[in-house]
């Protein structure tokens, strides 16, 4: 009898089996997930012994010494992170009312025949390189006007829109049916429903959007190739005018470089551009999860 | 609030002119080419309740979403026949949806006030876009939250968000929600089964005031508050209505053997 349970309950060479082969690939697993983050680790890490000595206020606070890549030290990219703050916000502000209309459109007004199309095209939109964009733009508008902030905001604005539809867009849709019920029972129109009770349940995911989206922009390196590409050391503001200097493109002229000097600025200015990005992501979550508790309470 | 203070508990407006009845000819409710409401010809008769029973998947909720045109705002759905308001076809295409849901209020069945906004802003969503002003607007607020039964409990904190209310007075802010607009019909889709016993009574006791004003249609899946609230009862059954009639007669003397079965708890 004891014999029989014994012999029910010690595993056989099939089950040994199948349990190393579980270990096996729950070790893998767990593996690959912890190498996302150490490569992420090991990155940032790089980015920051290489560029921490160049970090100053006055880095932070001064345009670039001399009025081009001559070797000099000191000095600083002031000038190039507001042109990148300016590029991105004129971007922003292009794409952002666009793309909540698209959101608005694709979750409150189509039908799933309609809705299919645009969603079709805007996956393929986020999806597109972003040095074709950059192409794009070009031929539109720097072939014939030159490089400018403007052309180099609408290419920015093409590659965050997207961004900002599918966010603004999964936000909609967490509003709760309910909510939509009711205001059309109480005989509020279905433009006015969107905007007091629909738009205002989801504005955190919104501005959620648009901290994802400001920390995509700005990292965007290939649109300003082709449409903002100057490095100098004046601060320019005027974005329908010339090329607007910015951090992506300050990263790549130094590190292209011959001097050892500029190309620890390149990294200094990589470190610059990567705290910004990710304190841009970190805001975004915090965001978002605020909103996700705020209509969780439903 | 001195305004407030001064008119202390005048009980909300009498009775001006008499709710105007409803009646519901040949209605047919689709989603897709699902069929859930295979020709019903209903009466709402005026200042009365009027309680739709019958087992789930029945269309109880599909037919009352009908009657205030709220079906239509689903995707792929649609509906055939008429809903009178008195004599006035709500489905001619001269009537405008906004004024037949001004006309004709709901509660449903979850309480679902407005996350983003205060006990005050809930009540006034509705009067504020039809003009109604500041002045007025809050004895408006203050005469809907009056016959809903729930001035008293949130008059010193109006501004409070709408969500620090219990299930039971958020059910209670959605119907002074849906009075403010001052509709002539409520209709109420099984408005208690998300609210505990305590909370259901004092919702059917509101009934009972609120007819004297309004011609009310409540869906219900509990019989004994059908047998509780409503004056006429009316059993539908996979889309279509088997009997109606005094609530009385329905549950004691039913005349078709599917009422008798299903009140008598042999299904449902």
């Amino acid at each position: 009898m004891a014999n029989q349970v014994g012999a029910v309950l010690t595993p056989g060479p099939g089950l040994r089996r199948r349990r190393r082969t579980d270990r096996l690939m729950r070790a893998s697993a767990t593996a690959a997930a912890m190498l996302a983050v150490a490569i992420l680790a090991i990155m940032v890490g790089s980015v920051a012994v290489h560029g921490a000595s160049q970090l100053s206020i006055s880095f932070l606070t001064e345009n670039p010494a001399g009025g081009s890549l001559v070797g000099l030290a000191g000095g600083g990219i002031a000038n190039a992170i507001i042109g990148s703050a300016l590029l991105v916000a004129v971007a922003t502000a292009m794409a952002l009312p666009m793309g909540v209309l698209i959101a608005i459109y694709l979750t409150e007004l189509s039908t799933p025949r309609t809705a299919r199309p645009v969603r079709l095209a805007l996956d393929l939109l986020n999806g597109l390189p972003t040095i074709v964009t950059g192409i794009f733009v070009f031929g539109l508008l720097v072939a014939s006007h030159g490089q400018s902030g403007i052309a180099a905001s609408f290419a920015l604005a093409v590659v965050i829109l997207p961004v900002i539809t599918r966010t603004t867009q999964e936000m909609l849709l967490l509003v709760p049916r309910d909510l939509r019920d009711a205001a059309h029972a109480l005989g509020i129109s279905r433009w006015r429903t969107i905007t007091s009770v629909v738009l205002p349940g989801a504005l955190g995911g919104i501005l959620t959007g648009v901290v994802l989206a400001l920390a995509r922009a700005a990292g965007e390196t290939a649109p300003l190739l082709l449409t903002s590409s100057i490095f100098s050391s004046h601060t320019t503001l005027n974005v329908f005018g010339a090329a607007i200097p910015n951090i992506p493109i300050d990263i790549f002229s130094y590190s292209e470089s011959p001097f050892p000097v500029e190309h620890a600025k390149a990294w200094g200015a990589a470190l610059v551009l990567i705290v910004l990005i990710l304190v841009g992501n970190l805001t975004a979550r915090a965001l978002l999860a605020r909103q996700r508790r705020r209509l969780g309470v439903l | 609030m001195p305004g407030v203070q001064a008119d202390k508990k005048q009980p909300p407006a009498a009775p001006s002119r008499p709710a105007p009845s409803v009646h519901v000819r040949g209605l047919r409710a689709f989603y897709g080419r699902a069929e859930r409401v295979k020709g019903i010809d209903l009466d709402l008769p005026a200042n009365e309740v009027t309680a739709i029973i019958g087992p789930s998947g029945c269309g109880k909720s599909t037919m009352i979403r009908c009657i205030n045109r709220l079906h239509e705002e689903i995707a792929g759905a649609r509906s055939e026949g008429r809903v009178l308001l008195d004599s006035v076809n709500i489905y001619d295409p001269a009537v405008d949806v906004i004024a037949v849901r001004r006309a004709i209020g709901m509660v449903f069945q979850r309480p679902n006030p407005f996350p983003a906004m205060s006990i005050f802003d809930n009540v006034a969503a509705g009067p504020r876009l039809s003009g109604v002003r500041r002045e007025r607007l809050r004895q408006r607020v203050q005469d809907a939250l009056e016959s809903a039964g729930l001035w008293h409990e949130v008059h010193d904190r109006l501004s409070q968000p709408a969500l620090a209310l219990s299930g039971g007075q958020q059910q209670r802010l959605c119907i002074a929600r849906a009075l403010a607009v001052e509709p002539e019909v409520i209709l109420m889709d099984e408005p208690c089964s998300a609210l505990d016993p305590t909370a259901t009574l004092r919702i059917e006791e509101l009934l009972d005031d609120l007819k004297s004003r309004v011609t009310i249609a409540i869906v219900t899946h509990n019989m004994q508050q059908a047998a509780r609230v409503a004056d006429r009862t009316a059993f539908l059954l996979d889309g279509e209505l088997i009997e109606v009639g005094p609530t009385q007669e329905i549950f004691t003397t039913p005349r078709d053997r599917r009422t008798e079965d299903y009140v008598t708890g042999k299904f449902g």
